[in-house]
């Protein structure tokens, strides 16, 4: 509340943005045991626009909060457990499973979800986790890869985020993928739609503070895939960037475009330091 | 019919005497409302999740009636003070016939 309070320029303003972390000091623990990282120092590619990243559990109230913290209260954990069955089921023309070659998803995807988007250097293309599970339907398994944010990308995406709570996001912003980070910064901080905002209008300079009947957050995208109590289903990054890019009334771009691709990995780097959550609960 | 309509409860393992526990179940299902329609106009029918039972040792401790207007996988929580050593029976019944159940054993001591 007092972060909220000293951001907002105006004193008679204040009082709007108080109560706008619902317990500035609860710390989220899963199952009693995945500690995660719901505030940290920014990373110093942020350069000082933000000093302190907030995950969007932060700005949920108690009970939304409460539901992540428990396996069995967090809706999204019906979609690992149907992904957990899809990962042993073998498909496509080479007859093999995800298990085939990776094995125990809880042993070995546990580092996956925290560097992703990453570069993949054989393809020589930066790919999102739903992409790199599309790649290896398509080349591995010679099945049809599934359609961008559709219930089964979700669920999968969702079976190896939850193998990883906890663990801390690390993207890379270097190397081959600097150009791309720079064209999502780009993105990031440019005024769209009839309503002349930019992500950072909400999310840099007003999160804390009261978007009609709701608090923004940070649009940190550690929590992705997210369980939203709003439509009742996971949601992946790029549909939650359409929403907002819609909202600003402006013509979107279409998830898995480049340019949505390089907005995530920079929203992405964002978030460097916070832990994995997915599948997170938001409302 | 329903698809991958899977039960889950959690009920702790004991409990002392007098105690207040915390029941929580929860039953994957679409629970279409019978409002919808699809591409085509039809009404798509309904079906739902339209009753729920909890019994202890054969003794019904509660019986609720579902409406269309529940959300899809619908859950309970109810706290329960369990006089003896015994086991929970949980029950759900579907519009297309189908019944599920789960069973809880617990140690009172």
């Amino acid at each position: 509340m007092k972060k909220a309070a000293l951001k907002t320029a105006l004193g008679a303003l204040a009082f709007v943005a108080s109560g706008a972390f619902a317990d500035e000091d609860a710390s989220l623990v899963i199952n009693g045991e995945i500690e995660i990282v719901t505030e940290t120092a920014a990373a110093a590619h942020l350069d000082g626009a933000l000093k302190t990243v907030y995950s969007g559990w932060v700005f949920r109230s108690d009970e939304t909060q409460a539901m992540q913290a428990d396996d069995f209260d967090n809706p999204g954990m019906l979609a690992v457990e149907s992904a957990m069955a899809t990962w042993a089921t073998a498909e496509g023309t080479n007859g093999k499973s995800c298990a085939d070659c990776h094995g125990d998803a809880s042993e070995t995807m546990t580092e996956v979800r925290a560097t992703y988007p990453k570069w993949n250097e054989k393809a020589g293309e930066l790919r999102t986790l739903g992409q790199q599970i599309n790649a290896c339907r398509e080349t591995e398994m010679g099945a049809e890869p599934y359609k961008t944010d559709s219930a089964e990308l979700l669920a999968m995406e969702a079976l190896i985020s939850s193998v990883g709570r906890g663990t801390t996001i690390n993207v890379a912003i270097d190397g081959p993928v600097a150009d791309i980070w720079a064209q999502g910064k780009e993105l990031y901080y440019t005024r769209t739609g009839q309503l002349d905002l930019s992500c950072a209008s909400c999310h840099e300079q007003n999160y804390g503070n009261m978007i009609r009947a709701d608090h923004l957050s940070q649009g940190q995208i550690n929590g992705f895939p997210t369980y939203r109590l709003n439509n009742a289903a996971l949601n992946g990054v790029q549909g939650r960037f359409k929403g907002c890019v819609r909202d600003t009334r402006a013509e979107t771009y279409a998830p898995n475009s480049p340019e949505f691709i390089a907005l995530e990995l920079y929203v992405a780097s964002r978030g460097n330091g916070l832990s994995v959550e997915g599948p997170s609960v938001r409302n | 019919m329903a698809d991958n309509v899977t039960p889950r409860v959690r009920v702790p393992k004991s409990a002392k005497a007098g105690e207040s526990i915390a029941i929580k179940t929860l039953i994957s299902h679409q629970m279409e409302s019978g409002q919808r329609k699809d591409k085509d106009g039809n009404a798509i029918p309904r079906s739902i999740i339209n009753r729920f039972t909890c019994d202890f040792n054969g003794q019904n401790v509660l019986d609720v009636t579902i409406e269309p207007a529940v959300s899809t996988n619908p859950y309970f929580e109810f706290q329960a003070i369990v006089p003896e050593s015994g086991s929970f029976t949980f029950t759900w019944y579907d519009d297309d016939g189908s019944v599920y159940t789960d069973t809880k054993d617990i140690a009172v001591g």
